[in-house]
């Protein structure tokens, strides 16, 4: 029988899934005999889901030994209403400082979970509501799983830079084959942690029925008694022969290489070590591998890193750091958006689908505020055609949208954003002339990347309602948002603001109205060392490729093809004439812009990509290359250097933040901690700066 | 009537006791289930076809309310084309939800219905949220004992001396007995709908037996329970139905629609009657709305072969029975044990009665007709007569 662990100092204490034993009669079900139905319960409602430290799975062991000795006929695992459980309680996982007590977490849950495999009667597994991770992998020990059609499931280990290492990772290949144990384990968790539908996990074959919720537990207890019964009967396949093998964790290798931009990151190519070695392993063999794989991850930095990054967006999605009290924020019932590009068109999109409320467009003419309209109307279309809007939803929005070129249709807007030109003096302009229309306490919103909000309020008869708004592209996808204070920007403005971007549902950060925010001041300055690489006579492929172990989503050059050069070359031109000469203007950015070359890599016939001859014919180049170490070493030390710049200056208020940004504004990965850590544990922040970003322990282990 | 009603199936959930099974169980779940239960034995019939719900509560409000008739529904899967309604005559609400439709069958406004009750006295004590006009004692509209059952119960053996304490336990002892018996040989189970039940504190079950019955009563035990509603009193309880947690619903058609559907047929309506009676006796109800509906039938009580009777009080059954010079131990009478051994959550009982009724005739072809029959607090009976399908013409 398995012990409860003691959680390392300084670890929350474990909100404990206690596990209770109650008997069925399954008479009324045609067997004659006893259920012991189990219930995971953490005493809490649904939105604080089951979740399984030590005393828990302790708990479940105990539970476990107690149905034995009701002498049943099966014993049956359920949760609590909604939820059967949310996987493995990662909270104490950060505080572990010994590789010990990290290999004693793995083992405790196969100690007990797989007994729910091992001992002789039939165990089935009612998943009454959302299991994830270790919740799904009790349900892989157990012999026969029954789902409720609206539960969702998921392994997303590799997701937060584990393995299933519970039982999942040789579990389920050996349950539904390679391809599919790939398609759950690597490639869903990697597809931004996708969840699986009821049905879509009946298909997969990772659950024996799907039933309604509305009776879920008595159609589940019928199951099992028609199984003991033998009136039903599920056939497992053997899959060690199958010839799928190769080709499933080649599918899941590239998946990896792919998401991490080429380098080869460790929890997913664990986790298919683990798969791979399933395909011949005994189960015994297998939970003895996920134990020692699970150690050496939670012992490593990039995990630390990565469960850092998790709660970080967890913890920031709902409180937003610094803002104003949310009762200052002002009602907003109509919206402006200026200007109608595909820019002003999103944001009319986003603002109209979220907000419910009349969104106006205007333009210079009519003819292309029209066209503005119309775009976010055929938008609204598309998704009544994907089924993912009602028809009538789209009817009602499509009418909250209009479009004119006369400004005076922004009369009673209480929030208007501008998406116009990036020029300081239109801005400017702009903002006088909509004064004249709107009342005072309209909230004027910019969503300009570099340049300055504060002089934009300048001349203003209220500058207080001025505030940067700054989304990135596509709109809607980006979870990020920075709102930008200018010194009189006031604090109704800003709730306002927040308030908006809540609605959007965007994640965000205050920052100081300073150049480029956060991430763009970032990204510019990192994608600067590597043009003036290149510019040096750094072979290009060389200095693109220099960092691609590090794991970011893809490689400088193809963020400039997606960016685009003629922003890239506008921001860095901004950058350069407010933060000065350590952003650079690149020489090859300015011929490309020139000649109208929009991207270095291009498409072969055969499908791969390779260098752009025209971009190549344009490179600057110098008599001083570097080595892919320089090239890696230098972007390395200007994002550390200007992070810390950017520290003191009071451009966000914390680390945490500048994190934040990068995780959800770049897409830069977990397993960085967004970039502070990374930077941290690679030495490079104590270099430049003399001092950490994060003090040792957090998103990182304690040595 | 224009039309022949029947019924063609009825289920219902076991009773809990209120404060134990079911306690974190809401009333709405349990009619929900008891509504999927029927329709899963009932494959033949198209669920659009359903042309009305009507469901009775007591008390309509939180997990009763919301007109339950119409949430549970929709949280029961049938399609949002079936309307449904809400009812209420206290005790008697299913037992007026299945004569409702019945009217709207016969007259051809409908084809199809469901018809039930609930009742989580737990959730909902009796007279919970009443607010009874101060009239009532101001100017003796009723009798101040009229409000409480109990005392109506007390009342009732004042009235009739020849009914003592010791016949009301006995005919108790007896209810116990038949419910153990039908038990054993599994007659009641055959239209409980097993039921999952979470308890916060023990985690999650199946209840698939009712609760209540106590079969281990004795005439000692009985004896020495207290009357709770009068010193020296008669009523206990032992001799009383109990505070439970329930649910029943029924499936009613027009004959020919039945027919056409292929659906099975259980039991015909002959015809129906309620009635009123001093408030303060209201369990000798029964007797004046059996007398009417006998009359509109063309009936004599001789003719009626099954009884079931609602057992709200062994008094009340005891005085009716002693009206129709019936014994206390005529086996003609609730065969199956009644609602001092299963419970009486409240505007659940009356489909329960038919259910049992229709065990009762399909067992019995040589019984021609039968009655269901049940009290309703502030002094009414409700009575209907059914006319049993599978008659093969032997004496009654």
């Amino acid at each position: 029988m398995a012990t409860a662990l003691v959680l390392p100092e300084g670890a929350p204490e474990e909100v404990i899934t206690v596990s209770k034993v109650r008997d069925v009669d399954l008479t009324p079900f045609g067997f004659k005999g006893l259920l012991a139905l189990i219930t995971m319960d953490n005493g809490l409602d649904h939105t604080r889901p089951n979740t399984l430290g030590p005393q828990s799975v302790a708990s479940l062991d105990a539970a476990i030994t107690e149905a034995l000795s009701r002498k049943p006929a099966a014993i049956a695992i359920t949760g609590k209403p909604f939820i059967f459980a949310a996987g493995a309680d990662l909270s104490a996982m950060s505080f572990l400082t010994e590789r010990s007590q990290a290999l004693a977490i793995g083992k405790l849950g196969h100690d007990v979970f797989r007994r729910l495999g091992e001992i002789e009667l039939p165990t089935f597994a009612f998943i009454n509501g959302l299991a994830l991770g270790g919740g799904l992998e009790i349900g892989l020990h157990s012999k026969y799983r029954t789902l409720a059609s609206t539960a969702f499931t998921a392994l997303p280990e590799v997701f937060l830079g584990l393995v299933p290492g519970w039982g999942g990772a040789t579990l389920l290949p050996k349950l539904i084959g390679p391809e599919k144990a790939v398609q759950v384990i690597i490639l869903n968790a990697l597809n931004n942690n996708t969840m699986m539908k009821a049905k879509d996990a009946h298909a997969l074959g990772v659950v024996d029925a799907v039933f309604e919720p509305a009776d879920f537990l008595e159609k589940s207890v019928a199951f099992a008694a028609s199984v003991l019964s033998g009136s039903t009967k599920i056939e497992r396949k053997d899959y060690s022969n199958d010839p799928g093998w190769d080709l499933a964790l080649a599918t899941g290798k590239a998946a990896a290489l792919k998401k991490f931009g080429g380098a080869d990151i460790a929890s997913p190519r664990k986790a298919l070590e683990l798969i791979a070695a399933s395909k011949s392993c005994s189960n015994g063999e297998g939970f003895d591998a996920e134990d020692q794989t699970l150690a050496d991850l939670v012992m490593s930095d990039p995990l630390r890193a990565s469960l850092y990054a998790f709660n970080l967006i967890q913890k920031k999605r709902k409180k937003v750091e610094g803002a104003p009290k949310s009762n200052l924020a002002r009602k907003v019932t109509k919206v402006g958006v200026v200007g109608a590009g595909l820019m002003a068109s999103q944001l009319a999109l986003l603002l109209v689908r979220n907000l419910k409320c009349p969104v106006v467009m205007t333009d210079i003419d009519q003819e292309r505020a029209d066209k503005g309209v119309a775009w976010v109307r055929a938008e609204l279309a598309k998704l009544v055609e994907k089924k993912r809007m009602s028809a009538e939803s789209a009817q009602r929005l499509s009418l909250l949208i209009s479009g004119s070129a006369d400004k005076s249709v922004y009369a009673g807007c209480d929030f208007i954003i501008e998406a116009i030109f990036e020029e300081l003096s239109l801005k400017q302009e702009l903002f006088k002339t909509l004064e004249e229309i709107v009342s005072p306490e309209c909230v004027l919103a910019t969503n300009t990347s570099s340049l300055s909000v504060e002089k934009m309020s300048e001349g203003m008869k209220n500058p207080e309602r001025v505030v940067g708004f700054h989304f990135f592209n596509p709109v809607a996808v980006m979870p990020l948002l920075e709102v930008a204070r200018t010194s009189h920007t006031d604090d109704a403005t800003t709730a306002t603001a927040v308030e908006v971007g809540k609605n959007l549902k965007k994640t965000m950060i205050i920052c100081k109205d300073a150049p480029g925010f956060v991430v763009n001041r970032l990204l510019t300055r990192f994608m600067g060392e590597i043009t003036d690489a290149v510019d040096e006579g750094t072979d290009p492929a060389t200095a693109d490729n220099a960092m691609r172990s590090i794991g970011f989503p893809m490689s400088p050059f193809e963020l400039l093809g997606l960016v685009g050069p003629g922003v890239a070359l506008h921001v860095a031109e901004t950058l350069n004439k407010n933060l000065g000469p350590r952003y650079r203007i690149s020489p090859t950015m300015q011929a490309m812009v020139k000649e109208g070359v929009k991207t270095f890599y291009i498409k072969n016939e055969d499908g791969t990509f390779g260098a752009n001859p025209a971009a190549v014919a344009l490179i600057h180049k110098g008599t001083t290359p570097s080595t892919a170490e320089q090239v890696r070493e230098r972007a390395l030390k200007a994002l550390a250097e200007e992070a810390r710049m950017m520290l003191d200056e009071g451009v966000v208020a914390t680390p945490a933040e500048i994190d934040l940004c990068m995780l959800l504004g770049a897409g830069w990965p977990m397993h960085l901690g967004g970039i502070l850590p990374f930077l941290d544990r690679e030495g490079i922040s104590e270099s430049v700066g003399g001092q950490r970003f994060h003090a040792p322990g957090i998103a990182s282990v304690l040595k | 009537m224009t039309r022949t009603v029947v019924l063609v199936d009825a289920v219902r959930t076991p009773f809990g006791k209120s404060g134990s099974a079911f306690v974190n169980t809401r009333a709405d779940d349990l009619l929900i289930r008891a509504m999927r239960g029927l329709l899963e034995r009932n494959p033949n019939l198209p669920l659009d076809q359903i042309d009305d719900v009507a469901i009775a509560a007591a008390t309509q409000t939180g997990d009763q309310g919301m007109n339950i008739g119409r949430s549970a529904s929709l949280l029961a899967g049938l399609p949002n084309t079936v309307p449904g309604y809400s009812i209420d005559r206290w005790c008697a609400g299913a037992l007026t939800a299945a004569t409702t439709v019945a009217g709207q069958i016969a007259m051809g406004a409908i084809d199809l219905a469901l018809a039930g009750g609930v009742e989580h006295m737990g959730n909902h004590p009796i007279g919970e949220l009443m607010d009874p006009n101060p009239r009532y004692l101001a100017e003796k509209i009723v009798d101040p004992d009229a409000m409480a059952m109990g005392a109506t119960a007390e009342r009732l053996h004042d009235r009739f001396p020849s009914i003592t304490k010791e016949r009301a336990d006995r005919y108790a002892l007896n209810s116990q007995i038949k419910t153990a018996k039908a038990y054993e040989q599994g007659l009641i189970q055959r239209d409980l709908i097993p039921t999952a039940a979470r308890s916060e504190e023990l985690g999650w079950t199946i209840v698939s037996v009712d609760e209540g019955p106590r079969p281990t009563t004795t005439m000692e035990g009985l004896a020495g329970l207290k009357t709770p509603f009068r010193p020296g009193g008669r009523v206990t309880a032992g001799n009383a139905s109990g505070i439970n947690d329930g649910a029943t619903i029924a499936l009613l058609a027009s004959e020919d629609k039945a027919k056409e559907l292929g659906l099975p047929i259980k039991a015909k309506m002959v015809t129906f009657a309620f009635a009123g009676v001093e408030p303060e006796v209201m369990g000798y109800g029964p007797v004046p709305s059996t007398i009417k509906a006998l009359a509109k039938a063309g009936l004599k009580i001789e003719d009626i072969g099954a009884f079931e009777v609602n057992e709200a009080f062994a008094v009340q059954v005891i005085a009716f029975l002693e009206h129709f010079g019936i014994a206390d131990d005529d086996p003609r009478v609730n065969p199956y044990g009644g609602a001092i051994a299963v419970g009486h959550p409240l505007a659940s009982s009356g489909v329960r009665l038919m259910i049992n009724l229709a065990r009762t005739f399909e067992s019995h072809p040589e019984i021609r007709y039968g009655i269901t029959t049940m009290c309703i607090g502030l002094g009414m009976g409700g009575t209907v007569i059914w006319e049993n399908p599978h008659f093969t013409g032997g004496n009654k």
